[in-house]
């Protein structure tokens, strides 16, 4: 026995061994995270899908959304004949028609786009002033003070209410400038944008003051780095996660934002739908006709929560401390 | 603590003044006139002194001035007016009369101009006082019935973390965060007052309680707004309440009570429900003002008769002094909230000092 003990090498410690595999993208650790929470995969599927059916539905759908075909209104959809088979209900308009017999399947394609695109917009506006001044207040001491009291000053305004007034005020002089369409897209997508950064700055500065103080910023400045390049090549990508997370909050909010302005009679002109402009306008007649209100509100309900899940899971998956778990 | 209170109220009448000057700024862009409606026969130098009497002649920054002095200088007088003459508690003091201004032409005392709505030409407060009732007992109920609801629900879903109920609790949250009120208004109108048929889908606001048939009808109309209401707040302070347990179940205090031979009941509902309490009570505080603002779309939904609802109409009839009142009315119930959250952090959570 002793004398297969001495033929182990005795300096197996000291020997440097090639690592068996090259070692793994901080990323893939991400993804793997991710994967584990289901909601937030069904969240972020649900929400390719419907980014990917609102982009290339009508291409597939080409039905007319503005379409009238009066002697096929009020049609019913589909499933309305399974149970109640007099019910008026054609091959050709599965979700049914309004009461200008407009499709209804054609109607929430061009109506998700709209709110899609303010969604995004809207959402990248608040991403890149909240980052541009908590980036700011973060890294130069002297911008600190002013930007964030305009912050907290941002955070006391009554939000909706101040939305009601710009939307309101701003529309005539928007339309005459940009059309109809394109007035207010501008206005919602800025007023939604310049109303909702101050969160994603308070989070980025306070990351930024904390990396500040990291041995690796004071190495790339006494070589010499400029502020812009440390704040471009090592503050900003160590901030990205937090930003991811309050990009997808941004998203929700935006969505829910101009369905809420859209539903109050604010929103986009009258024959141009979005999703929050149809529900509002199913509302009246939704004792007769309640998958109008369904449809709508459910894609709105259903985006935003795929959207509250997918920033969950996404909290989670970058955090180092959890992850791993 | 004291000193952090008398501070922080110190500071808080710049950013009112900031806020006054945003929304007076944004109202001043306004392309409206109100005098669009008056008939093209009045000529136009009627229509000046016309416009002259709504206080529209003098530039703009006598304006704002004489808009903050009616807000907060003319109004509390008649507030205080109307409490030594009127109301039942302060009604034995002298009247006061701070409201009233000598007028040499007349040789007698006459009430101060008040600011006025352009849509009712009545004093915008007490509209704004008539309204208020309606907006407090429907959006009230509905943050107090949430509140009460969010709390058992956070603490046992953190207690039994990863359980079925945690797990279920933490859906239907998710869910009461991402519908937005204007679905879950029509959806419940649907379910509840065509389908089945159990409850009023308007707030019929006229409607005097004076025996128990009446009072059953007001619990029966207030039940959908309340519940529409109660689902957000629910789902916004569950999470919290869930958060900061969780939080707290991990620290070392819990296991020294534990060790000592404590009920698992004292430890969790005395010992570490305190101690989760105090972030979540700030949240609630917060959480005032927003609910206020949120409820501008159940009330037009369910057709309230609240502040609200007094906003949209103002803002559609085009009534610039009436929107500019409420929207400062929701910047300072912000504003004040914010500080009472403030305070009631440091008052409650000792580790703090803010001095």
């Amino acid at each position: 026995m002793t004398d297969t003990a001495n033929e182990i090498d005795p300096y197996a410690a000291l020997q440097d061994k090639e690592p068996g595999k090259p070692p793994r993208n901080q990323w893939l650790d991400v993804w793997d995270q991710f994967k584990k929470h289901k909601g937030a995969v069904f969240g972020g599927g649900f929400l390719v899908f419907i980014t990917l059916a609102v982009l290339l539905g009508p291409y597939l759908w080409t039905v007319d959304a503005q379409k009238l075909d009066i002697r096929n209104k009020n049609v019913r959809p589909i499933w309305i004949a399974i149970w109640d088979g007099g019910a008026k209900t054609l091959w050709h308009r599965p979700f049914g028609t309004d009461n200008l017999g407009r499709d209804l399947l054609a109607q929430m394609i061009a109506g998700g786009r709209a709110s899609m695109a303010v969604g995004w917009t809207a959402m990248l506006l608040s991403l890149s002033i909240g980052t541009g001044v908590g980036v700011a207040a973060g890294y130069f001491k002297r911008l600190d003070g002013l930007l964030m009291r305009l912050t907290d000053l941002f955070l006391s305004l009554p939000i909706l209410p101040l939305l009601l007034v710009a939307v309101t005020l701003f529309r005539q002089p928007l339309r005459a400038n940009f059309g109809p369409e394109g007035g207010m897209f501008i206005l919602i997508v800025v007023v939604v944008g310049l109303t909702s950064w101050m969160q994603t700055a308070r989070i980025v500065r306070g990351e930024v003051l904390a990396l500040k103080e990291r041995e690796f910023i004071l190495a790339a400045r006494s070589i010499g780095t400029t502020s812009g390049a440390i704040i471009r090549r090592h503050l900003l990508p160590n901030v990205i996660s937090p930003i991811m997370v309050s990009a997808t909050l941004g998203l929700a909010v935006a969505i829910i934002t101009e369905s809420a302005l859209s539903f109050l009679g604010v929103g986009f002109p009258s024959d141009f739908p979005t999703w929050g402009k149809m529900l509002a306008d199913a509302v009246p007649r939704m004792e007769e006709y309640p998958e109008r209100v369904l449809l709508p509100g459910i894609a709105i309900s259903l985006t935003v929560l795929g959207v509250n899940y997918l920033g969950d899971g996404l909290r989670d998956a970058l955090d180092p401390r959890i992850r791993g778990r | 603590m004291l000193t952090f209170t008398i501070r922080r109220m110190i500071t808080s009448i710049p950013t009112l003044l900031f806020i006054s000057i945003v929304i007076f700024g944004l109202l001043q862009l306004a392309p409206g006139d109100p005098m669009a409606q008056v008939p093209l026969t009045v000529p136009p130098e009627v229509k000046q002194k016309m416009r002259e009497a709504l206080g529209l002649g003098a530039p703009v920054h006598i304006q704002y001035l004489k808009w903050l002095n009616q807000f907060f200088i003319v109004e509390p007088q008649f507030l205080i007016d109307w409490m030594t003459r009127d109301s039942f508690l302060f009604g034995w003091l002298p009247d006061t009369q701070l409201s009233m201004v000598y007028d040499v032409e007349l040789e007698k005392l006459v009430p101060q101009q008040r600011n006025i709505s352009w849509q009712t030409r009545s004093p915008i407060m007490d509209i704004v006082i008539q309204r208020i009732p309606q907006t407090l007992w429907v959006v009230g109920l509905a943050y107090i019935v949430g509140i009460l609801i969010a709390l058992p629900i956070g603490i046992y879903s953190a207690y039994r973390h990863y359980s079925v109920f945690d797990q279920a609790g933490t859906f239907i949250t998710m869910v009461g965060f991402s519908i937005p009120p204007f679905f879950t208004g029509p959806l419940l109108i649907v379910i509840f007052s065509v389908t089945l048929g159990w409850l009023p889908s308007i707030y019929d606001t006229t409607h005097v309680v004076n025996d128990w048939a009446s009072f059953k009808y007001q619990l029966s109309q207030m039940i959908l707004p309340v519940m529409v209401l109660a689902l957000q707040t629910t789902a916004q302070i569950s999470r919290y309440m869930r958060a900061s347990m969780l939080d707290n179940l991990n620290q070392d205090y819990v296991r020294t009570a534990r060790a000592k031979g404590l009920k698992e009941g004292v430890v969790v509902m005395v010992h570490v429900l305190r101690n989760s309490m105090i972030p979540v009570i700030t949240v609630i505080a917060l959480g005032v003002p927003s609910i206020f603002g949120g409820a501008i779309i159940t009330e037009n939904v369910f057709g309230v008769n609240g502040i609200g609802q007094l906003l949209i109409t103002a803002l559609f009839a085009n009534d610039i002094p009436m929107v500019m009142t409420i929207t400062f009315i929701f910047a300072i119930m912000i504003v004040v909230f914010n500080l009472i959250a403030d305070v009631l952090y440091g008052v409650l959570d000792p580790r703090i000092r803010y001095d």
